[in-house]
C-alpha cells in the first residue's frame, strides 16, 4: 500500500465573475520513505497542491473532485476536527520562508512544546527533552539555550533548521517542503538539503519536495512530477526526465538554463509566459509556447501516456522524439 | 584598426580605489551614550557594509558581483550609481572622480549610468502608463527633442526590449513580470547609456522567463556596446552572463578572477565552498564543501579574515591580520592567507 494516493484532484477557486481551475485531475502515488519533487514555475500549481494534501486550502479555493488517500485512508474533504488530528502529527509541511512560519512573539521552546502537547499527553518537561533530542538532530548547537530564544535572535539557516525540526517533532510519515531553501543562501541551501535528505532517509520519512529549481530536484528526489497550468505533464523517475526530458515544456525547462548553453551565447528561451487561471488555452495548455504544435494540440487536451519510461501528457511526443533522433544522426 | 578595438576594449571606464561603506546604527548624541562600568561612555556601533573594496570595471565587459545576502553585493551597486555616499575611498568614472558630486552635477552621469533593480513590481511607478515611465527620462535628459521624437525613441526601445509599442498607454499592472523587467531595461536603454548596473535583474523570475531577460541583456551588450556591473547571487548566470567575476563575503573582495579562471580553477576556500554548494543538475553525486559555523555580523567584524570563523584553514594569522589581495600567477586576485602561504589542504 502506497503512502499516500492522489485521484483526479481537481482544486477550483470560486472567483466574483468566475471559477477558475487550480488543479486539473492530477493523480500521483508516494510510497513509504519515497522522495518526490514537484518542478514548474509560479502558477503551475505545485504549492496549491501542497496545500490540498495538507487540507489547507482557504477560500475561495476549494477541492471539487477526486480523491486524496494517506495510508489507506480519504483526506480529501475530511472535517477540520479530524484532519487536525493528521495535520503536524502524521503529515507536516514546511514553509518556503522561515522568516514568517515561526511565531515572533513565542520562544522556540514554547512552539514546540505546544506542538507537542497539542497531540500527545506530555508533561512540559518531557516535551523539552524530546524537542531538544530533536534540535539535535537538526545540528542546533547548544539546543537547551536555543529553547528559550525568539525566532529573531536566530539567523535564517538556523530558523529552517528549527522548522524542520518541529516538522519531525511527531515523527510524520510524510513532509510536504514547499520551496523549503528558496529564501536562503546556496551554501546554507546546501546544508538543509543534505540535512532533509539524511533525516528522510534514516527514518522512512516520505518527502514530497515543491521547488522550482531543477538543480535541486535532481539532487534531491527519486521520482518528478513536472507541472505547468494545474496539470502534471510529465512524471517518472528524476534522473530520467533531467537526463531525457519528453514533454516540450520540460525539455525547454532544462535547455533554458544558463549551464545548458556556452556562457556568452544566446539561450535557449521558452517564448511567451505561463497562461493565467482564468484563460487556459483549449487543447493543451503549453500548445501557444510550444515549437512543435499542431492543429490536434489546440483543439484536443492530451492524455498522459507511457513513453521512453516515463507518463508524458502530449500528443507529439512520438514524433518530437523521432525529430530529435533525425537532427542528432544529420 | 584592429589595435584600436583592443585599446577601446581594454579602457577602464569605471574605478573603485578602497571604498568603505559604514551605516551607523547609533543617530544622534543620546543613542550613542552607553553605561558601561559604573559611567557613561560614547560608543559609535555601525555596519561595516563594504570595507576596502578596489575594483576596476573595463569597457565593454560585464563585471559580476557574486556573494550571498548581507555581503555587501547591492551597496556596491549602490554606491557606484550614486544612490550611496562612500564613507571612504574613491569612486572614478572615466577618470573622472564621482562619488562627491553634487545630484546636478551628477545629471551627465546619469545619461551614461543606468541602474536596473530587482523587483519589477516594486521599480515602475503603479500610477504611471508605460509611455509615460519611458518618456520621463527621455525627456529629462534631452529637453530639446520634440514630442515626436520622444515618442519616437519610445517605441524604438520598446520594440528592441520585445515589448508590443501599442501597449504602451497600459499600467504596469497588466503585464506579467517577464514583461515588466523588460519595460525596467526599456527605461534604462532608453537615454542610451553606456554603462548598466543591474541589481538582480532576473532573481524575482520564473526560469523560462530569465532566460528571455538574460537574452535581451546580451543582446543589448552586443547591439550597443554596454558594459555591466551585474550584481547576482547565482552562479549558473555569472558563468554564462560575465566576462570577469568579484567574489564578496562580509563587504570584503576574497577573489576576482576572469570568469573561466575562477570556475575552473577557484582558489579562495569560501569560492570553493560556494560553487560547491550549487546544486548540479546531472550530477548524482553532490561533493559539497559544508562550512562550518555562522556568518559573523558585520557589525563587530572581526580584526582577521572575515572567512576565518568558518573556514577549515584558519590559523591564527587569519584571525589577526586582514589578508591583502594578492595576484596569483593565471591572473586571479585573491585575498587568502592559506593561499599566500601555500597551506590549503588540498580536497578542501
Amino acid at each position: 500500500m502506497s503512502l499516500l494516493s492522489v485521484r483526479d484532484l481537481t482544486v477550483k477557486f470560486a472567483m466574483r465573475d468566475q471559477t477558475v481551475t487550480a488543479l486539473d485531475q492530477i493523480s500521483f502515488d508516494l510510497g513509504k520513505g519515497e522522495r518526490l519533487g514537484i518542478v514548474g514555475e509560479s502558477g503551475a500549481g505545485k504549492s496549491i497542491t501542497g496545500f490540498s494534501l495538507m487540507n489547507l486550502l482557504s477560500r475561495p479555493g476549494f477541492i471539487d473532485s477526486g480523491s486524496i488517500q494517506f495510508e489507506g485512508e480519504e483526506i480529501a474533504g475530511l472535517p477540520d476536527r479530524k484532519m487536525r488530528s493528521i495535520r503536524g502529527n502524521r503529515m507536516a509541511m514546511i514553509f518556503q520562508d522561515p522568516m514568517v512560519t515561526l511565531n515572533p512573539v513565542l520562544t522556540i521552546g514554547q512552539q514546540m512544546v505546544e506542538t507537542l502537547q497539542a497531540h500527545r499527553r506530555l508533561s512540559r518537561a518531557d516535551a523539552e527533552q524530546i524537542a531538544i533530542m530533536k534540535l539535535r538532530e537538526v545540528y542546533i548547537p547548544s539546543p537547551e539555550e536555543r529553547l528559550a530564544q525568539y525566532p529573531h535572535e536566530l539567523s535564517g539557516g538556523m530558523r529552517q533548521r528549527i522548522i524542520i525540526a518541529m516538522a519531525l517533532l511527531l515523527e510524520p510519515q510524510l513532509i510536504i517542503a514547499d520551496e523549503p531553501t528558496t529564501a536562503l543562501d546556496v551554501t546554507i541551501q546546501a546544508d538543509i538539503m543534505e540535512l532533509l535528505l539524511e533525516l528522510c532517509t534514516s527514518n522512512m520519512v516520505g518527502l514530497i519536495l515543491i521547488t522550482h529549481d531543477l538543480g535541486v530536484v535532481s539532487q534531491m528526489t527519486e521520482r518528478t512530477l513536472v507541472m505547468y497550468a494545474g496539470r502534471i505533464i510529465e512524471a517518472g523517475k528524476t534522473r530520467e526526465i533531467i537526463n531525457d526530458p519528453q514533454h516540450p515544456y520540460t525539455q525547454g525547462l532544462i535547455n533554458a538554463l544558463p549551464q545548458q548553453t556556452l556562457p556568452g551565447h544566446r539561450l535557449k528561451q521558452i517564448p511567451g509566459n505561463m497562461p493565467g487561471l482564468a484563460a487556459i488555452p483549449t487543447g493543451c495548455a503549453f500548445n501557444p509556447r510550444c515549437p512543435y504544435a499542431v492543429d490536434h494540440c489546440r483543439s484536443t487536451r492530451p492524455e498522459t501516456v507511457s513513453y521512453a519510461s516515463v507518463e508524458v501528457a502530449c500528443h507529439e511526443v512520438n514524433r518530437l522524439h523521432n525529430t530529435v533522433l533525425e537532427d542528432e544522426s544529420a | 584598426m584592429k589595435d584600436l578595438t583592443a585599446e577601446v576594449e581594454t579602457q577602464t571606464i569605471l574605478e573603485l580605489r578602497n571604498v568603505e561603506k559604514r551605516f551607523d546604527l547609533d543617530k544622534g548624541f543620546l543613542e550613542t551614550l552607553k553605561f558601561k562600568g559604573g559611567r557613561f561612555t560614547r560608543e559609535q556601533r555601525s555596519v561595516h557594509a563594504v570595507n576596502n573594496v578596489s575594483l576596476e570595471v573595463k569597457r565593454g565587459e560585464a563585471l559580476c558581483v557574486v556573494g550571498e545576502s548581507g555581503c555587501g553585493k547591492s551597496t556596491v551597486a549602490r554606491l557606484v550609481a550614486g544612490l550611496l555616499e562612500p564613507s571612504a575611498g574613491e569612486i572614478h568614472y572615466d577618470g573622472q572622480r564621482i562619488d562627491n558630486k553634487s545630484r546636478g552635477q551628477l545629471l551627465d552621469l546619469r545619461k551614461k549610468m543606468q541602474m536596473i533593480f530587482q523587483n519589477p513590481y516594486a521599480s515602475l511607478n503603479p500610477r504611471m502608463t508605460i509611455q509615460q515611465a519611458l518618456e520621463e527620462p527621455v525627456r529629462y535628459h534631452n529637453p530639446g527633442l520634440s514630442r515626436g521624437e520622444v515618442r519616437a525613441k519610445v517605441a524604438e526601445v520598446m520594440k528592441s526590449v520585445g515589448v508590443d509599442p501599442s501597449w504602451s498607454s497600459r499600467y504596469p499592472h497588466e503585464f506579467s513580470g517577464g514583461q515588466r523587467q523588460r519595460i525596467a531595461i526599456a527605461r534604462a536603454l532608453t537615454v542610451d547609456p553606456e554603462f548598466i548596473i543591474a541589481d538582480e535583474p532576473i532573481s524575482a523570475l520564473d526560469v523560462s522567463i530569465q532566460a528571455q531577460v538574460l537574452n535581451l541583456m546580451l543582446e543589448a551588450k552586443e547591439e550597443r556596446g554596454l558594459t555591466y556591473l551585474f550584481i547576482t547571487h547565482d552562479l549558473s548566470v555569472v558563468e554564462h552572463f560575465g566576462t570577469r567575476v568579484v567574489v564578496l563575503y562580509l563587504g570584503s573582495v576574497c577573489e576576482l578572477a576572469d570568469t573561466r579562471t575562477l570556475f575552473s580553477n577557484p582558489k579562495h576556500p569560501y569560492t570553493k565552498a560556494l560553487l560547491s554548494a550549487v546544486p548540479q543538475l546531472k550530477d548524482d553525486k553532490p561533493n559539497h564543501i559544508r562550512l562550518k559555523g555562522e556568518i559573523p555580523t558585520p557589525i563587530n567584524l572581526p580584526p582577521g579574515c572575515p572567512f576565518e570563523s568558518r573556514c577549515a584553514s584558519a590559523n591564527a594569522r587569519c584571525r589577526e591580520e586582514k589578508p591583502r589581495p594578492i595576484v596569483q600567477p593565471d591572473g586571479a586576485m585573491v585575498a587568502c592567507h592559506a593561499v599566500e602561504e601555500g597551506r590549503l589542504s588540498p580536497e578542501i
